[in-house]
């Protein structure tokens, strides 16, 4: 399938052999979507391969579905997206989450531990227009998600393999292990035993190719929570690492602050 | 182990060949030595904080003048007050980043005509490495993995091109880290295992030189090639001392008698529950330990299903995944994949491969995120009591 298949008229070509693939964007700041634009040369491959029916932020030409893979990105912080994900889940196949916003509530999620409405009153000249939601909550919590793709933002190679393998039928290789493993992997001194930097990757999931590590700086935890994290463990360690409560319940309150270890993990160094 | 050289055990070298000391500033002349007869010589080298082993130009890549201090979860490098080359004791690296990649891609495939070609096996033609530097705890290791990769039931052949050809030059330590235990596994300092040159570093009012021994008719070679005099009694009296000190200098040790009954005995042992919640899962004792071989495979296809590769990848039994079966993870606690780690090291590798699989270079205890020390769990559970009852 050559990549001038997407230019050619929609009619001529019955579309029924190509999975349609719809991307939807919630409460998030498009970097994820961004990702698989980012993919370029790759993209032409996906773009063969499917139909992108759906795509507001690539393409203007915008079909219905039903469709076989939603890939949604963002969170739910409003009663309008709480409506409009119960219709996405309907229309989609398979539905798949992408990113931290959508897989843990994202960085608006620090709304949660806040007065949303005294927010309201100080940022807006007019409340009253202001519809929002108390707490930015994860798809997950609102309609049953297939895989959740970590990340923020998403690695491109994970999306592309997310892709591939779920066409394929295949189990996608995308591991729940620590940030660790992929950073001895690539032979990286470990910055926290090394330096005595605090670095969150023994309980965040691999997924990132150990980026900040590798230029010498602590695991924001971007990924979120790996399959079995132990925070209390964690933060005993970044005690002793030097840092105050105040710092690890900031070290835990990222972009992954609601998912629940997370959350659980900065609670605890509240009390 | 058909394609390994044959090499002399220590006993055999003591026997048969005499020592040389070797002037400090000939050791570029031994890398030129291998560089010349086709190996790519790897070993020691600063980098980011700690030393780590890479490839070698010159001595000038070598960790000249530094050391390393070593606590549990704690590694920091420190100016020495000499020019010592080899003033350091183990890195976070072990030479199984060289004999058993932490990546490897088995073979790839091509979709042709309705049917799959497979391409580019796994590279056949290894470039042969001499190994400079390697610890009898490393050697320890090796032997190990040799057991485990090559004489057991299935030969890996992965691993089996990278280490036949290795060219292996010991360096004996002078100095423990306070995590080192291999006195008391039997490992070391002494190094004991196959290698092909040795040396001793030693540092005094006579000047900077090594104590060099060749065990393999390839080591006498080079010994032969280089600029060297017969050591004297003293020089190997004094380099016995050094050795003998770094032995003296373990505060660390792991009791070894009636092991593996003590950890088989003890599969419920409230100590497990105390160490889960310690340990991280996180993996990086398994992945730092010089013995530690568990590997994944994983199948990656392309969009178009037209190229497919086959990938090996360092595994750790700390993993979920690793122990997935039917129906789920076998292991799902911390406490059940800490138990299983140590229990498979010091005890039930015993059955399987015939030694232990601890070789007591302290990588785990210093490179654990929080410092849980192996030989401190072993004493917990010997002290504990039956089932820690007591």
């Amino acid at each position: 399938m050559s990549s001038d298949a997407k230019h050619k008229p929609r009619v001529d070509k019955p579309t029924i052999d190509k999975p349609r693939i719809g991307v939807f964007k919630f409460a998030s700041c498009d970097g994820c979507q961004l990702s698989l634009l980012d993919a370029e040369d790759e993209m032409l491959a996906v773009a063969g391969a499917v139909e992108i029916a759906y795509f507001p932020e690539a393409s203007s030409a915008m079909l219905k579905g039903p469709y076989d893979m939603g890939l949604v990105e963002g969170s739910v912080t409003t009663y309008h997206d709480a409506q409009r994900i119960q219709e996405v889940r309907r229309q989609c196949k398979t539905l798949i989450t992408i990113g931290a916003c959508a897989t843990a509530g994202g960085i608006q999620a620090l709304r949660n531990w806040k007065d949303v409405d005294e927010f309201i009153r100080v940022v807006y000249a007019t409340p009253q227009f202001i519809s929002t939601l108390k707490l930015s909550t994860p798809i997950a919590e609102h309609v049953p998600v297939d895989f959740e793709l970590r990340g923020c933002p998403i690695n491109k190679h994970q999306l592309l393999e997310l892709i591939t393998a779920t066409l394929a039928g295949r189990k996608p290789n995308i591991p729940s292990y620590s940030v660790c493993i992929e950073c001895k992997r690539k032979a990286n001194v470990c910055i926290a035993v090394a330096r005595g930097i605090p670095c969150l990757g023994p309980v965040t999931q691999a997924g990132c190719g150990a980026l900040c590590p590798s230029y010498d700086r602590g695991c924001y935890g971007c990924y979120g929570p790996m399959e079995s994290p132990n925070t209390t463990s964690m933060s005993s360690q970044f005690r002793i690492l030097g840092q105050a409560d105040s710092q690890i319940v900031r070290a835990f309150r990222g972009f992954n602050a609601w998912a629940w270890q997370f959350r659980k993990a900065s609670e605890e160094c509240e009390r | 182990m058909a394609t390994l050289n044959r090499l002399a055990t220590a006993d055999d070298r003591a026997a048969q060949r005499g020592e040389h000391i070797l002037a400090a500033d000939q050791v570029g002349k031994l890398i030129e030595l291998l560089v010349r007869r086709g190996y790519e010589v790897v070993g020691p080298t600063v980098r980011d904080g700690a030393i780590v082993y890479d490839h070698l130009e010159s001595p000038d890549d070598l960790p000249r003048g530094w050391t390393d201090e070593q606590k549990p979860g704690h590694y920091r490098l420190h100016r020495r007050d000499d020019e010592a080359l080899f003033g350091y004791v183990v890195g976070p690296q072990s030479w199984k980043k060289y004999t058993h990649p932490a990546e490897v891609r088995l073979w790839a495939a091509e979709r042709q005509n309705g049917t799959f070609r497979i391409l580019n096996n796994e590279e056949k033609g290894q470039h042969p490495r001499a190994f400079l530097g390697a610890r009898a705890c490393e050697l320890a290791a090796i032997a190990v993995q040799d057991r485990v990769l090559l004489e057991d039931k299935y030969r890996d052949p992965v691993y089996d091109r990278r280490r036949g050809g290795a060219f292996i030059i010991a360096v004996q330590c002078t100095q423990a880290a306070e995590t080192c235990f291999c006195a008391s596994m039997g490992t070391g300092p002494q190094v004991s295992d196959e290698f092909d040159l040795a040396l001793t570093e030693l540092l005094d009012s006579k000047g900077h030189r090594f104590l060099l021994a060749a065990a393999s008719d390839r080591g006498t070679e080079i010994l032969s090639e280089l600029k060297t005099v017969p050591a004297t009694e003293e020089d190997r009296q004094q380099a016995a001392a050094k050795v003998d000190a770094a032995a003296r200098q373990q505060v660390r040790s792991i009791d070894t008698t009636g092991i593996k009954e003590l950890l088989y005995e003890n599969f419920e042992h409230r100590r497990w529950d105390d160490v889960a919640g310690r340990c991280l899962t996180c993996a990086n004792c398994t992945m730092v330990c010089p013995t530690c071989f568990c590997t994944s495979v994983e199948d990656v296809s392309d969009i178009s299903g037209d190229h497919a590769e086959r990938w090996r990848r360092w595994d750790s039994c700390f993993t979920q995944n690793f122990s997935y079966i039917h129906g789920g993870s076998v292991r799902t606690s911390a406490k059940a994949r800490y138990r299983q780690w140590m229990t498979h090291k010091l005890a039930s590798w015993i059955d399987q491969f015939g030694s232990s699989g601890c070789v007591g270079c302290g990588r785990c205890i210093t490179w654990c995120p929080v410092g849980i020390d192996i030989t401190e769990e072993v004493r917990a559970i010997r002290e504990g009591g039956r089932n820690g009852d007591s």
